[in-house]
């Protein structure tokens, strides 16, 4: 098929030559006043200077973008021929099934591969403040992602205001902590509680709701709860926020610099470093990232989590199979709540401070980018867009106000290579062989 | 009786889609219901369901009126869909597909009825692990058949099973009707365009137009009838010749 493809798609080298000299030419005429051309102040006086070297580099660099742009476009177009193309063939089916067979012990590996490097990155990290930060948001925004692929990737319900049950972990964890003394591993559970709450609140008036409209409703609650944390004063602090969140224990070790409890140095006999403290979160978060995945692999293979899924691919024939919509809807919207809530426990204890401007739509919209670049309903899709997401505004620090564009241009990219997400193939929950056999 | 309609109407928004249906199945029958494009026997079949439900009338299956259950629960007591278009659920494999349709059945039954679907429909243990939408429109029909009979019903209703398919499918889809009938004693209600095939697979069977069933009888009678012949099967017969 790759001769076939190659026969109908390439052009010659010729002929990528002329085109890409065309562009070059355009890029002349247009850079002969633009570039070429420039005015100095001389004395005084404006005197028109030119500027050949850095007119030929444009044209240099016109050229060779065209070329590799050229070369691109095809090698898109010849490689969506052949999927299009493996795709209707009759047999295709089978070389689909084949090279998943192959496809899964890579992607296996790459998960396993992304484990082993999460748990070792504080060790060489260790000095590395920054890494170790950067590292642990990533690893909350994995958190977030596979909570929210419950609701969206594998119950396919279309929410934009998932940040609101991240505010609502995170404000009960501030609330209790800092008024009533509980610590983070007894707020945890409360909180997760409390976040599936109001999931079940939300998911209640818009069980008949699908889709855009669906959209539309969850993106006002997010903003109904950032509206209450900021007028609510008396509860949430409004504006200012909620200060001096307990920082999270290891088993009732306090993870400060000596006193008179004993602190999580003194117990293990080490020297007190404020680094401890940073790397236990990046340990925090990973456990409760790990829990998470592992929480709704297993419920993917469950009925509920199947039903979740049927239901996302059509609902009458769901509710003709004797599925109650109702229940799977309000349990896709809980777990992926409490999940939510989780992550904001999480976020209120690392920060130690929160206010209502850390739980903006913006967030959600972020989340949600994460949930459709990474493939919906995909785990290791989420793993992959979070670390695409998180990273390239930090590596984009260098290009200052660029950023922002650099990342838009990233998301762009990825839709136009990747329109189902970076890993859009869907994971069977149940292997058979031919005879029927549980594999 | 299995299966009782009394006067059912029903509406499609503004649309008075059924006007004072009169129908029944009894135990071990296959009935045909035939009629044009929007004579509203989809409509029928769905109110059945409750989507949308009955506005007047009343519906008992095996002796309970289920006019006023949820589509859910009216599943539960033992009826159910092939639904027009197949409705299977693509991005899923054809096996979690058929556990979707066994979620109402006992687990300890389902190595059975899995083995029981894959002697039924022999492609689908071929296909078990690809996706369903990537099987052809007549194995998804088989699929969508199969996966309605997992949950080991006491009436199937079929809604148009032979739409879209190639003539070697329809053929084969009403020798399923045929063998699940005739040797494992399922009653069925079908409804199809395709009138030929559909009356003579049929015990017994009705006519509807515009919301109103305007003939019935056996299969046979209605094949020989002349309004029938000439309403829906002059343009039958020469598909059914293929």
């Amino acid at each position: 098929m790759a001769t076939l493809v190659l026969a109908t798609h390439s052009i010659s080298p010729a002929a990528r030559f002329k085109d890409a000299a065309t562009v070059a030419f355009i890029a002349l005429l247009l850079g002969i006043p633009m570039i070429g051309l420039t005015t100095v102040d001389q004395g005084g006086a404006l005197r028109i200077a030119t500027r050949w070297p850095t007119l030929f580099a444009f044209v240099a660099a016109a050229f060779a973008g065209r070329l590799v742009l050229r070369y691109a476009i095809d090698q898109f177009k010849a490689r969506k021929l052949a999927h299009e193309r493996s795709a209707a063939a009759t047999a295709a089916a089978d070389a689909v099934a084949d090279s998943r067979r192959a496809g899964r012990p890579l992607l296996t590996w790459v998960g396993w591969a992304a484990l082993g490097v999460a748990l070792s990155l504080p060790v060489f990290f260790a000095d590395n403040r920054y890494v170790v930060d950067t590292a642990t948001t990533v690893l909350i925004y994995v958190m977030l992602g596979w909570g929210l692929n419950v609701v969206v990737g594998l119950a396919g319900l279309l929410d934009l205001g998932y940040v609101a049950f991240y505010a609502v972990g995170a404000y009960t964890y501030g609330i209790l902590g800092t008024q009533f003394g509980w610590g983070f591993w007894q707020a945890l559970p409360v909180a997760g509680a409390m976040a599936a709450t109001f999931g079940i609140i939300l998911g209640w008036p818009t069980l008949r709701l699908r889709g855009d409209y669906l959209a539309i409703v969850t993106l006002g609650f997010g903003e109904i709860i950032r509206v209450i944390l900021v007028n609510w004063t008396e509860l949430s602090g409004g504006p200012n926020g909620i200060a001096s969140i307990p920082r999270p224990s290891f088993f009732g070790l306090e993870l400060k610099p000596p006193g008179d409890d004993p602190t999580f140095a003194s117990f293990f006999g080490l020297e007190y470093s404020p680094s401890q403290r940073i790397i236990f979160l990046y340990y925090l978060i990973l456990a409760l990232a790990l829990i998470t995945n592992v929480f709704v692999s297993r419920m993917r293979k469950l009925p509920i989590g199947r039903a979740w899924e049927a239901m996302r691919e059509d609902e009458i024939a769901c509710k003709a199979m004797g599925i109650n919509a109702r229940n799977v809807k309000l349990s896709a919207f809980a777990i992926g709540a409490m999940l939510g809530g989780f992550a904001g426990v999480f976020f209120a204890a690392r920060m130690g401070f929160i206010s209502p401007e850390s739980f903006t739509f913006s967030e959600s919209a972020i989340i949600l980018a994460i949930v459709v670049l990474g493939g919906m309903g995909s785990q290791l899709g989420v793993v992959l867009a979070s670390l695409v997401l998180v990273l390239l505004p930090e590596l984009g620090r260098d290009f200052a106000e660029y950023r922002m564009l650099l990342f838009g241009a990233a998301m762009v990219l990825i839709m136009v290579w990747k329109p189902g997400g970076i890993l859009a193939h869907r994971e069977p929950t149940m292997r058979y062989v031919a005879d029927g056999e549980k594999r | 009786m299995m299966l009782q309609l009394s006067g059912v109407h029903a509406h499609y928004g503004s649309i008075h889609a059924l006007h004072g249906v009169d129908l029944a199945v009894q135990v071990g029958e296959v009935v045909t219901l035939i009629g044009a494009n929007g004579a509203g026997k989809s409509t029928l079949m769905m109110s059945i369901f409750g989507q949308p439900r009955a506005s007047a009338g009343r519906i008992v299956f095996d002796g309970e009126d289920i006019t006023a259950l949820a589509t859910h629960d009216i599943a539960r007591r033992g009826i159910s869909l092939v639904p027009e278009g197949r409705r299977i659920f693509p991005r899923m494999t054809v096996i979690e597909n058929l556990q979707m349709g066994a979620v109402l059945g006992e687990e300890s039954n389902f190595d059975v009825d899995l083995r029981r679907m894959y002697a039924l429909f022999p492609i689908l243990e071929e296909r078990c692990t690809q996706s369903a939408g990537t099987l052809s429109g007549g194995e998804q029909q088989m699929l969508a058949i199969a996966r309605a009979l997992m949950s080991r019903p006491q009436l199937l209703l079929l809604d148009e099973p032979s739409l879209g398919l190639a003539p070697l499918y329809i053929k084969k889809i009403f020798q399923i009707v045929r063998e699940l009938n005739r040797e494992h004693g399922m009653t069925i209600l079908l409804v199809e365009q395709n009138a030929h095939h559909a009356l003579r697979v049929a015990h017994r069977a009705y006519v509807l137009q515009h919301g109103q069933i305007i003939l019935s009888g056996t299969g046979s009678e209605l094949l020989a009838s002349p309004e029938v012949r000439a309403a829906y099967l002059e343009g039958g017969q020469t598909e059914s010749a293929a």
